[in-house]
């Protein structure tokens, strides 16, 4: 009998400790492009393992495989007492809604959409304001007066983007055009270097010599193609400088890494509400590097930081494709 | 829309049609023998991938395309034992090769390169690259004919140019040697060749084997042609493309190649002008374009544009005796 008892002891004990271990274990969701679509997901990634190095301590991740799994790896998550929750991209906003009142003790954080619960922190970039100041280098740099943009899924937040860079590149050089393309209206459109790269070509033929894609999968392709054409290319959410080396004029960086390294270190503490990051808060910015330090000229450098500083006094007003699903400039 | 747009647009449909010319005719060779393959785009799926691999780690384009071909070639072998030598049900073999490969490929992607089941960017030497036609830069300012032999002959990857002959070669293999009539008869009424002394199943592991081969020179060109890399699922559905365009020609090698054409003039119309505006109609959405091929073909298996007879021993597997 007795040893039932102390077997029973030990038990417990155990049970409490791996719930506290759980509890105190982060946990990250990636969309379905994938945790290394060297772009948006993957500098979701780097930010749990710049976490990870710097606290030593473990998370746990899940990479979605359909659609369908959304819910059901938010519930396996919030039910093992993971807390918080971070999930990385807009598709997750009516699965969220859904699952998060269910745990009204875990926090979640989602990136790229706002969720009205009491448990959730919703965190929007101004994409628009980035996508200014690489449309405004464009402007700078184009010789032809015609610039491109390859879109991945034609949704309200990549019109943002769209938006955004029309009026950087119309400001630096207001006689350009700007060819505009979206992929197509599928999720399959992040994922399609094939058809980003016909786009690219297509928009070349048409006088383009700066490209700039915000595609995810897909702008590997954009970004290939214009490599070989010789033209530039714009990568987009990470620095995409290092894919090819001396055609990537800069890349619009998304700072997704250091929400999740902040969401990871604060924990469960983490304020709820919704929190919009721009060029003030430097959530966004362009990316200067050693890989595109020729591409880029002082004088080019000093202006775009002006307009920055505009931008940030708000001196210069971005319009905000989403504040009314119109895009002044075209 | 000018003549260089219409040459440029002509010159996209040519890249955008040749993956669906070959999947399209290992479609033809297999299903003309009686064997159904929807696993077309799987083959080229583990084809893409391979070519690739191969290509990233050897840094030759050559090796990289025996690579795809074998792991296609393999993969219509399993389609073959199981629907030829077990007799299973073809569709579903399809179906499983389908899911296979587009797991597999992730799979072993993600092991070797541990980029999330991609392999790295193709440099130079591991990719296929276009070729410039003699005296392209030269004849490119004569009006008329120069922009149509500089952009739309000249420039294209070798898998290209390989497309149309290859369509021709097979059309002659078909319907103009004893071994094509054998293969069609075996596809139409297996009994009368097994009658005539000649095996059913060795004909129809020869066809499905030569559906493997196109099959692998549709994936490795996506991956090593077209683009410079893998990516996952980057078929994105060509092969089921490529079988309705099979259908469409009503399983005929010179209206494949004419399907295909069309279906990848539909593609790069789609990509070059978002919104067509069409007088008295107004603007049509880019989605009406993008579904074109599928509608088409809805079209023809209702018989509006005549009726589409698959082989008639198409889909059933041979028993000999029982």
């Amino acid at each position: 009998m007795k040893i039932f008892q102390w077997f029973a002891a030990v038990l417990s004990v155990l049970a409490a400790t791996s719930l506290t271990q759980a509890m105190a274990k982060p946990a990250i969701i990636y969309d379905l492009a994938g945790k290394f679509d060297k772009s948006y997901n993957e500098s979701a990634f780097s930010g749990a393992e710049a976490w990870k190095a710097k606290s030593g301590s473990d998370y746990r991740e899940i990479e979605l495989q359909s659609q369908a799994q959304r819910e059901q790896a938010l519930r396996r998550l919030a039910g093992a007492g993971n807390n918080p929750v971070v999930m990385t991209g807009f598709a997750f906003q009516t699965s969220l809604s859904a699952v998060a009142p269910e745990f009204p003790d875990t926090k979640f954080v989602i990136i790229d959409s706002v969720v009205d619960e009491p448990n959730v922190r919703s965190v929007i970039f101004k994409e628009h304001e980035g996508s200014f100041l690489v449309g405004y280098l464009a402007g700078l740099t184009t010789k032809t007066d015609v610039v491109g943009f390859v879109g991945g899924m034609d949704i309200p937040l990549i019109r943002r983007f769209a938006c955004g860079y029309v009026q950087g590149v119309k400001a630096a050089n207001p006689d350009s055009k700007v060819i505009q393309n979206m992929t197509g209206n599928e999720p399959s459109a992040w994922n399609d270097p094939v058809k980003g790269g016909e786009l690219t070509k297509a928009q070349i033929a048409a006088g383009a010599d700066v490209v700039y894609h915000a595609a995810g999968g897909t702008g590997v392709g954009v970004l290939q193609a214009a490599a070989d054409a010789g033209i530039y290319g714009i990568g987009v959410d990470a620095n995409q400088n290092y894919i090819h080396p001396g055609s990537v004029l800069t890349s619009m960086i998304k700072r997704v890494d250091l929400i999740v390294e902040e969401s990871f270190t604060v924990g469960p503490d983490i304020p709820s509400g919704v929190f919009a990051l721009g060029l003030a808060e430097d959530g966004v910015g362009y990316a200067l590097d050693d890989y595109n330090k020729d591409l880029i000229s002082g004088a080019s450098k000093d202006k775009v930081a002006e307009v920055r500083q505009q931008v940030i006094a708000g001196d210069l007003m971005v319009h905000n494709y989403t504040d009314d699903d119109n895009c002044p400039v075209n | 829309m000018d003549f260089v747009t219409a040459v440029q647009t002509l010159d996209s449909m040519m890249r955008l049609s040749t993956p669906l010319i070959f999947a399209c005719l290992a479609g033809l060779f297999s299903e003309r023998a009686g064997i159904f393959d929807i696993g077309l785009e799987g083959k080229m799926l583990a084809s893409a991938f391979f070519s690739a691999a191969v290509a990233a780690l050897t840094d030759s384009v050559l090796l990289g395309l025996i690579a795809g071909l074998t792991a296609s070639m393999a993969l219509a072998l399993v389609h073959g034992v199981a629907s030829i030598t077990f007799r299973g049900n073809q569709l579903i073999s399809g179906v499983a090769i389908n899911f296979f490969a587009s797991g597999m490929t992730a799979l072993i992607g993600q092991n070797l390169f541990k980029i999330g089941g991609r392999t790295p960017s193709l440099g130079d030497k591991g990719r296929f690259l276009p070729i410039d036609l003699p005296f392209s830069e030269t004849l490119a300012n004569i009006p008329l004919v120069g922009p149509l032999y500089s952009e739309l002959i000249s420039g294209h990857t070798v898998l290209v140019y390989f497309s149309i002959p290859t369509v021709i070669l097979s059309w002659w293999i078909l319907f103009h040697t004893r071994f094509g009539l054998r293969l069609r008869a075996v596809g139409e009424n297996p009994e009368a060749v097994d009658t005539a002394g000649l095996s059913v199943s060795a004909h129809r592991y020869q066809a499905v084997l030569i559906c493997g081969l196109l099959c692998g020179l549709a994936g490795a060109y996506l991956s090593t042609g077209m683009a410079a890399g893998f990516i996952r699922d980057m078929t994105a559905g060509k092969g089921f493309i490529a079988l309705a365009a099979l259908i469409f020609a009503k399983w005929r090698p010179g209206f494949a190649l004419i399907a295909c054409l069309l279906f990848g003039l539909l593609e790069a119309v789609a990509i070059r002008f978002q919104n067509i505006e069409i007088a008295m109609v107004g603007t049509i959405p880019l989605q009406l374009m993008q579904a074109l091929p599928y509608i088409l073909t809805v079209i023809i298996l209702a018989g509006f544009i005549g009726k589409a007879i698959p082989p008639k021993a198409g889909g059933i597997p041979y028993f000999k005796e029982r």
